[in-house]
């Protein structure tokens, strides 16, 4: 796991202080969608290089999605709203497994799936370090957001704790129940969508965007403070 | 984080969305000011659905539900917000409770095995026959079985799953209609072990505590319990007191792998399989050498006694290592059951028999497994001596990577959580400790720690036992649905206990079998061994669910027998049976079950059942047509020489003729005639045994049937009702129940009891002990010889009236435990999104897509060892039988180093061919947390 703070590694439930999420309202990103190109949403596999120098770079040979194991990728195709020929996943449909040894960037010829990106300091492959897109929970529907005990979508990943944990808080409505809402680390997670797969709403309410679509910028003028996820706040941020 | 979101400035809402939130928000503040809601639609398209209560179908925690019908169908359910438990919440099983009822393959029809000629085969394909057909070829086959082997050659599989009146019913026809004992549930699996322990400590089943402990608590220690993802809502109860007050509330999590309880906790002790008696024995060692102040002198004094039994008693494997159907391999583990080589650990645990290393233990007390005996204080102080911390981390540390220091700390740290000075403590446990070879005694373990601090039946203070099914406690243990039990605490073996269930049933004298009937594992023993012909399974699925299951299927599909399985969706065991049975599920009957905190709670039938599946009760009414009274209440000889006298004089002199059926007596009875229907209670609803439901459906003589004409599910409560007055287990009525929103018993004029034993909560602790603050009243065990830790003093006897035992009870090693050729621990389990063996939620399609399959959990490194990445398929193969499934090396549960884990709920990955039949000899429950295996790659 491609770590990039070690305090936080396996921190599956933490209490936040009144945080502003990465994750989004999906009333907002319904909208987004709808008056958006189909095309800028595709979400590409492991180790795809940015997509203007992708679909540059990409000779639409097919290598990566044949050697996909769990049929994750697919071709574009006329009507898709996908450049045609290119690769790209539906995690819906089938999520990316983040096989460990990346067999889709292991066949690209061309370098528009980039085994370097996905590589560590001791050369071994690291397929966490994959930012297909970003996961986004829409807490209008999500039912962990309602208290009902899911977090199907935390239990999902692979990178439980990192990329996905849960925010416990108390549940005024009964008053007695705590509860538990699944909550996005944008800095660990890899847009696999296995969250998203195994969202149990009947239209998924928590679904992966490309990051350039769904994360914003905050201005450099400014140097922020870490995000607020941990519970208890480094000595040297005090 | 409390609610911190700003209040909507804009108007973006739908309106169906804002009358949605104020229809939320109106039944949040009526239950909160405890009113009932009203029920009806908040928009147009809900207008005529109807709302009634129930309870879900899942596990013991026993959330309150609300269903909606419409045409005859479920529409929606949600939370009930006036239910205690749940408080308007649910799990995602929950959130899908009506998706199990309408799966696609939804069994409709009578299957039979059978030939060209239409004839029963045993090797013949299923082909639907009518119910008259079923039940004749089921009653001959019975009969073939019934005639040759007697009362002994029959069994009933039954359930924790069971309604209150289904158990009730089963168990009346198999113990008072047929004779036999050979009736036991898959709580046999579950919860034995917890019964077994709550006898021989208190001399009464179940908890003392409720649920409120999880509020009124400083600290959970949770022992061998994943309750995040088993107990859903009930964690969110404990994470909800930890939010209250998260300086002082302490939570403790105890497990052999990290997983999502373990995440939680504030101190997480991964623990060496079968470890958790030496844990223990380290606390109580603590306890007594370094922290005598903590013992609540008084309470020990005037509420306990000590006591210790035998050591040498096996575990529970068969008798017979050199059983003809066993391979060699095999019986290497299966040996053990005779004698065994002592360890080096052994040799310490058991410093007090005086064991070295290497001698050999003979297993001398196998029979005798449950005896014990009081023993002084000074016993316990010098068995306890070898428990030192150097001993027990040594022994107990379960991750080969933690530093023994760390490890060192946390089980000090664990001590301070129990004897800090007014920290009150809740233990909860589940399979960890009761599917365990030494589950009862390290039930027992866990009270000794309570009861030596005085900190049981307490509010907020406790050794609470969770239950894993909706109503092993309601049913399978309340109802006694097992090989031994009679209702309410009574056993088949005590001619007194014998003698009230014959007259409340109505049976003569002298027709229930005193000898203890076949447990589930010894149904599949004695089926494998021809000594039973002839098995009915209801509500569960035993060939998934039972350990070392290859023999099993072999036994069902090649032995000279008939398997009858009445199901609602295909599984193993409907693959393996010979007859399958269309059975109506949940909201299709009227029922009741009982969750782990003794509270009953009873729905009303919403729905009809599809097809022709009929209700369970009616499937046993109907069977029992076919028998007269002279066919089964005439003389038996037993295997065993005992013999069953024929009481067909004293039914004559009752009022019977020996030419009525079973149907007559136990179920069509004058007196249970008098339950009427129709019922104010049931108004508007249906009512399928009362008066039928529209279906054209033949009866077993191939009639339509139009209902027997009376309610039969108050009929059978009201009976069940009479064993429960005045024993501490007394229930309300049954309208009483369709009021409220369940209630714990002991119910004593109309009052529920949160604390039982407690002088201020339970009014049987008050009777027992006028002017006192506690009474264990239970009766069982409660005379029992004096002794030592060598043994009981012959000729003794002690009464022990009002008080509860704090057990001694060594640390042993399992049979099984890994080694050159099978290195790694296997250890079974379940995942939040499917329930038990997978027929129900692996046919909601979410729950499906959530999680599609089971998982081997191994440790990274161990994967990169054996040559496998995450997602690749290896093979997990025991002495015993192999699946393959793959594996996965991150996520959700994390084992440590030499330790797998798989879920059981994939009929795919039959998990159970690899896992052993070893079980505790007191409870006679397996322990599938334990067995050694290969791992590699597929």
């Amino acid at each position: 796991m491609h770590e990039v703070d070690k305090t936080r590694r396996r921190m599956i439930f933490r209490t936040l202080q009144g945080v502003t999420l990465t994750a989004v309202g999906g009333a907002f990103w319904a909208g987004f969608v709808h008056e958006n190109a189909q095309a800028e949403l595709v979400l590409r596999p492991p180790g795809a290089l940015p997509e203007d120098e992708f679909l540059a770079t990409c000779i639409r040979c097919g290598l990566c999605v044949s050697d996909c194991p769990y049929d994750t990728l697919r071709l574009g195709a006329y009507g898709d709203d996908v450049p045609v020929g290119t690769p790209y996943f539906k995690p819906r449909e089938v999520p990316c497994y983040l096989c460990e040894d990346i067999p889709c960037a292991a066949a690209c010829p061309t370098g528009a799936l980039d085994l370097l990106g996905l590589t560590d300091e001791e050369g071994e492959l690291d397929v966490s370090r994959s930012r297909m897109g970003v996961a986004v929970v829409d807490y209008n529907n999500c039912i962990a957001a309602r208290g009902l005990r899911c977090d199907a979508c935390v239990r999902a990943c692979p990178y439980i704790g990192d990329a996905i944990f849960v925010d416990t808080r108390r549940n005024p409505r009964t008053g007695k129940h705590a509860m538990l809402v699944p909550v996005v680390d944008a800095d660990y997670c890899t847009g696999c969508g296995l969250c998203e797969h195994a969202c149990v709403t009947e239209k998924a309410s928590i679904l992966v965007l490309p990051r350039d679509v769904a994360l914003g910028k905050a201005g450099e003028h400014y140097d922020l403070p870490a995000p607020n996820f941990s519970p208890e706040v480094p000595e040297n941020e005090i | 984080m409390e609610s911190s979101k700003p209040k909507k400035k804009h108007e973006a809402l739908s309106t169906d969305r804002r009358s949605l939130l104020k229809a939320a928000a109106a039944s949040a503040a009526a239950a909160a000011a405890g009113l009932s809601v009203a029920q009806g639609g908040t928009n147009e398209a809900e207008k005529d659905w109807r709302w009634d209560k129930a309870v879900c179908r899942f596990c013991g925690t026993g959330c309150g539900v609300m269903v909606a019908t419409k045409n005859d169908r479920i529409v929606a359910v949600k939370g009930d917000p006036l239910a205690p438990v749940n408080r308007g919440l649910n799990c995602i099983k929950g959130y899908f409770l009506a998706k199990i009822m309408y799966g696609k393959d939804r069994l409709t029809r009578p299957l039979l095995r059978v030939n060209k000629q239409g004839e029963f085969d045993k090797k013949g394909e299923f082909k639907p026959v009518s119910w008259k057909k079923a039940f004749e070829v089921m009653a001959d086959q019975f009969k073939k079985a019934y005639g040759e082997l007697g009362p002994t050659g029959i069994a009933f599989f039954g359930s924790g799953q069971y309604t209150i009146q289904e158990g009730f019913a089963a168990s009346k026809l198999i113990k008072a209609g047929f004779r036999s004992n050979n009736i036991d549930p898959n709580a046999r699996h579950c919860m034995a072990s917890a019964v077994a322990a709550f006898i021989q400590t208190f001399g009464i089943d179940e908890p003392a505590g409720c649920y409120d402990d999880i509020e009124l608590t400083d600290s959970f220690v949770l022992w061998g319990s994943n309750m995040a993802e088993n107990h859903p809502v009930l964690w969110a109860r404990v994470i909800d007191r930890k939010l209250s007050a998260p300086d002082r509330v302490k939570v403790a999590v105890l497990s052999t792998y990290q997983h999502m309880n373990a995440d939680m906790a504030d101190l997480a002790i991964i623990f060496k399989p079968h470890t958790d008696l030496a844990i223990q024995n380290y606390i109580l060692r603590e306890i007594l050498y370094n922290h005598p102040d903590a013992i609540d002198r008084e309470f020990v004094d005037k509420y306990t006694t000590y006591a210790t039994g035998y050591v040498d008693i096996g575990y529970g494997m068969r008798s017979d290592p050199n059983h003809p159907k066993y391979s060699d391999k095999e019986r290497e583990t299966m040996q053990k059951e005779l004698a065994k080589t002592v360890s080096e650990a052994e040799a310490k645990a058991l410093a007090f028999l005086g064991l070295k290393p290497g001698d050999k233990l003979e297993m001398k007390h196998r029979a005798a497994a449950g005896a014990h005996w009081q023993i002084a204080f000074d016993d316990l102080k010098k068995a306890l001596e070898p428990y030192t911390l150097d001993f027990v981390a040594e022994l107990a540390k379960g991750d080969p990577d933690e530093p023994l220091e760390s490890f060192k700390k946390k089980l000090q740290e664990l001590v301070q959580i129990f004897v800090e000075q007014g920290r009150k403590v809740v233990s909860f446990w589940t399979m960890g400790f009761n599917q365990h070879t030494r589950g009862t005694w390290v039930n027992e373990q866990v009270y000794a720690i309570h009861l030596l601090l005085g900190k049981h039946a307490k509010p907020g203070s406790g050794a609470f036992s969770l239950t894993g099914q909706p109503s092993a406690c309601g049913t399978a243990r309340e109802v006694g649905t097992f090989a031994h039990r009679l209702p309410s605490d009574m056993v088949v073996a005590n001619p007194k206990h014998r003698e009230i269930a014959e007259k409340i049933w109505r049976v003569p004298e002298g027709t229930i079998n005193p000898k203890v009937g076949a447990n589930f594992v010894q149904i599949m023993r004695d089926l494998e061994d021809g000594k039973i012909k002839w098995a009915w399974v209801h509500v569960n699925n035993p060939w998934q669910n039972t350990a070392n299951a290859n023999h099993w299927v072999k036994a069902a599909r090649e032995m000279d027998n008939f398997i009858v399985v009445s199901e609602v969706y295909p599984g193993i065991s409907t693959k393996v049976a010979d007859l399958i049975l269309p059975t109506a599920m949940i909201y299709e009957k009227w029922g009741a079950y009982g969750n782990s905190e003794r509270r009953t709670q009873h729905w009303r039938q919403q729905v009809t059942p599809p097809g022709m599946a009929m209700p369970d009760i009616w499937q046993y009414m109907e069977f029992s047509k076919f028998f007269k009274l002279k066919e089964v209440w005439k003389e038996h000889k037993l295997p065993d020489g005992t013999v069953l006298p024929d009481v067909l004089d004293k039914a004559k002199a009752m009022g019977y003729d020996p030419d009525q059926t079973l149907f007559d007596v136990l179920f069509n009875h004058p007196e249970l005639r008098k339950f009427a229907w129709p019922d104010p209670i049931g108004e508007g609803f249906l009512n399928t045994e009362a008066v039928g439901d529209g279906r054209a459906i033949q009866d077993a003589e191939g009639k339509p049937f139009k209902g027997y004409g009376f309610f039969v599910q108050k009929a059978l409560w009201e009976e069940y009702r009479q064993f429960t007055l005045g024993t501490g287990h007394d229930l309300a009525d049954f309208d009483t129940y369709h009021r409220v929103r369940g209630l714990r018993w002991p119910v004593v004029d109309g009052k529920e009891t949160p604390w039982r034993f407690n002088t201020k909560y339970d009014p049987f602790a008050r009777k027992a002990n006028p002017g006192g603050e506690f009474a264990f009243y239970g009766k069982a065990k409660k005379k029992i010889p004096k002794g030592n830790l060598f043994g009981p003093e012959a000729g003794t006897s002690v009464d022990l009236t009002n008080r509860a035992k704090i057990f001694f009870r060594p640390y042993m090693d399992p049979p099984e435990m890994p080694d050159d050729r099978y290195p790694f621990w296997l250890v079974t389990g379940r995942v939040l999104e499917h329930w038990h063996s997978g027929t129900m939620t692996m046919r909601v399609p979410e729950l499906y897509r959530a999680v599609p399959e089971a998982l081997v959990y191994m440790n990274p490194e161990d994967a990169k060892k054996i040559g496998v990445k995450d997602g690749q398929f290896v093979w997990v193969e025991s002495r015993r039988g192999k699946v393959k499934a793959r594996a996965s090396t991150r996520g959700r549960n994390r084992p440590p180093k030499g330790l797998i884990f798989v879920p059981w709920f994939d009929e795919r990955v039959l998990i159970n061919k690899v896992t052993n039949d070893q079980r505790c000899p007191i409870s006679k429950q397996t322990d599938y947390k334990k067995a050694a295996v290969k791992v590699y790659p597929a």
